[in-house]
């Protein structure tokens, strides 16, 4: 049961920082368009993230809900690829600021959505039942969002000479963090073992196929990877999820005995 | 959501507009009159008289940028949601205002003047949107009294104009009517919920009342004496009942819900007249309600700026959008020739 727990922990942290992360564009959007476009992602990343923490709750039994699990667990305890935690913008540290870059959004919604559409088809046929329902109804939203993603990807990459050169900066800032995606945690192992889990390793063939596509239609140049390999997805963060989690906590922290 | 914006004039002290003696075609003017006379409906194809179509642009585009405006105030309290089922609600709601700022530019694109150009009138300051969206939000009950109290005074303002005499912004407003039915059934709610709550609670939602309620009043617009505006609107069946009339409708609607929710309307002279039979108001600051249409409010700077960074920062993208279109086409007529 508990390598049920910390693979559904995994999934939907990954689903709620990135839903997040998307609410932020919510009104400063580069046409109206896209600030409906996001979010819709925003709110389907969202609607995941509490359907697996309700889960997750049921699962857990006693008092624990939803949003105890969004809302009272430290950084430490968030479980995504740290990839999905990154402001939209490129490497800067914790406390520096810059502008929203719509490139670095939509680089990193579509390698994520890359891995979703191929993850979430093949836990359809995960043994806990739950999941698997879970799973066929984000295989839809995801898809949705891989088309979006892409379909920018390629404007952008091969679309003015500045934008071209946004899109690929925002590629090779990101690219190196999509390494996490194939290093196997304790947690996936368990799930694996258990017949809850897919082993992600399995889907990276499909993943390259999906990614050269649209990189060769965009124009653009794939990075060369290597080096330091993030450990978001076992509670080793970046200095950036403190400062989202400190945010998205803080009014119901303020009032642990609030109803809402 | 939306406003008193109907009758202000952009880019004028916020007073009135003289109207000027018609010198359009009197065969034409006659049957647009008819039609008019005859509650009928003007379509885009039809033949209007250039001070409709004017006023309908002004109007409309003013209503369009009230929604994308008003998406910030609640924006601004996506991210510290205090419950991920409210998070989403917050999110859905201010996605529709986004919704309906859309199907307004087509409506008013409809009379011939393009999105872009109703944007630049915003972004330069000669387009006015409505004045409630610059106050600040400042607590989270703030989010459940806007739905609340902004989109039910909006919702009393637009279910008339449902009826309105130009065809697409009438069937634009049906649409946009539903949803906003729907945010101030779920405002209410949320607040509700909330005094069940902590007393901490309880003291938010009625500090959060005691700042909305009379700009809410406000957003109706200047009393009757004092709108001479709306008797042209009224004449074309843009406007169908006078701000007086819906701002007492609103009050009168509101005070029970206010009782039922348990907070107490900051207005000592609000009581029940038996002989009208309706609810009595104290005095609108109006010197106040003109200082922020003419842009002197608490947030209409911060409102503006982040509407013209928003646009300025997403240049690039629209042109890479732009480029990739036009490349795309011509590879295309080459592929077919
Ligand atoms: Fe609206
Ligand atoms: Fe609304």
């Amino acid at each position: 049961m508990s390598a049920a727990i910390d693979y559904l922990l995994h999934l939907a942290d990954n689903a709620l920082v990135l839903g997040q992360r998307n609410a932020e564009w919510c009104g400063h959007g580069p046409i109206l368009e896209e600030d409906i476009a996001l979010s819709n992602v925003s709110l389907d990343l969202i609607g995941q993230a509490r359907l697996l923490y309700q889960l997750v709750a049921t699962l857990k039994g006693g008092d624990c809900t939803e949003d105890k699990l969004a809302y009272f667990r430290e950084t430490h305890e968030f479980r995504n690829y740290t990839l999905l935690e990154l402001p939209h913008h490129g490497p800067l540290s914790g406390y520096a600021q810059s502008d929203l870059d719509y490139g670095t959004t939509i680089v990193r919604n579509f390698l994520y959505s890359a891995l979703m559409a191929l993850l979430w088809e093949a836990l359809e046929k995960s043994a806990n039942a739950d999941l698997a329902a879970i799973a066929a109804k984000s295989l839809k939203e995801v898809r949705y969002h891989l088309r979006h993603s892409r379909d920018w990807l390629v404007r952008l990459g091969d679309g003015t000479d500045e934008s071209h050169a946004r899109v690929q900066a925002s590629l090779d800032h990101l690219f190196p963090y999509t390494q996490e995606f194939w290093v196997q945690s304790p947690a996936e192992a368990a799930a694996i073992a258990a017949g809850i889990g897919v082993d992600v390793t399995t889907l990276r063939a499909d993943w390259d196929a999906i990614v050269d596509a649209a990189l060769a239609e965009a124009t653009l140049q794939r990075p060369a990877v290597g080096g330091y390999v993030t450990e978001g997805k076992r509670g080793i963060h970046s200095e950036h999820l403190g400062f989202l989690l400190a945010e998205m906590q803080s009014l119901a922290r303020a009032h642990p005995n609030g109803v809402w | 959501m939306y406003t008193q914006s109907f009758n202000v004039p952009d880019n004028a002290g916020g007073k009135t507009v003289p109207l000027a003696p018609s010198t359009e075609d009197p065969v034409l003017q006659a049957a647009f009159d008819a039609r008019i006379d005859a509650d009928g409906r003007i379509e885009p194809q039809d033949w209007m008289p250039e001070a409709y179509r004017k006023t309908l642009v002004r109007q409309i585009s003013q209503h369009a940028h009230s929604e994308i405006v008003g998406m910030l105030p609640e924006g601004n309290w996506i991210s510290r949601a205090p419950s991920l089922k409210r998070k989403a609600i917050l999110i859905a709601k201010v996605q529709d205002e986004g919704g309906h700022g859309l199907y307004l530019y087509s409506a008013a694109e409809t009379l011939g003047t393009s999105r872009d150009q109703m944007l630049d009138g915003l972004h330069s300051g000669r387009a006015k949107y409505s004045s409630i969206f610059n106050y600040p939000t400042l607590t989270w009950a703030d989010v459940g009294v806007i739905g609340w109290l902004v989109d039910g005074a909006a919702i009393m303002n637009q279910v008339p104009l449902c009826r309105c005499s130009y065809g697409p912004y009438a069937r634009a407003m049906v649409r946009v009517c539903k949803e906003e039915s729907f945010h101030q059934r779920q405002g209410y709610e949320a607040l509700l919920v909330m005094m069940t709550g902590t007393d901490e609670q309880k003291a938010m939602v009625q500090d959060a009342v005691n700042r909305w309620w009379w700009k809410c009043l406000a957003m109706f617009g200047p009393p009757d004496a004092d709108s001479p505006n709306s008797a042209l609107g009224m004449r074309w069946g843009i406007k169908r009942v006078s701000n007086d009339e819906l701002r007492q409708k609103f009050v009168d609607a509101t005070v029970p819900q206010a009782k039922v929710l348990g907070v107490t309307l900051p207005d000592p002279d609000l009581k029940w007249n038996e002989e009208r039979q309706h609810y009595d108001y104290g005095q609108i600051d109006w010197a106040e309600f003109w200082e922020t249409v003419n842009g002197n409010g608490p947030c209409n700077k911060e409102r503006l700026a982040t509407r013209v960074k928003a646009h300025n920062d997403g240049q690039w993208v629209r042109d890479a959008a732009l480029a990739h279109a036009a490349k795309k086409q011509a590879r295309e007529m080459r592929d077919a020739a």
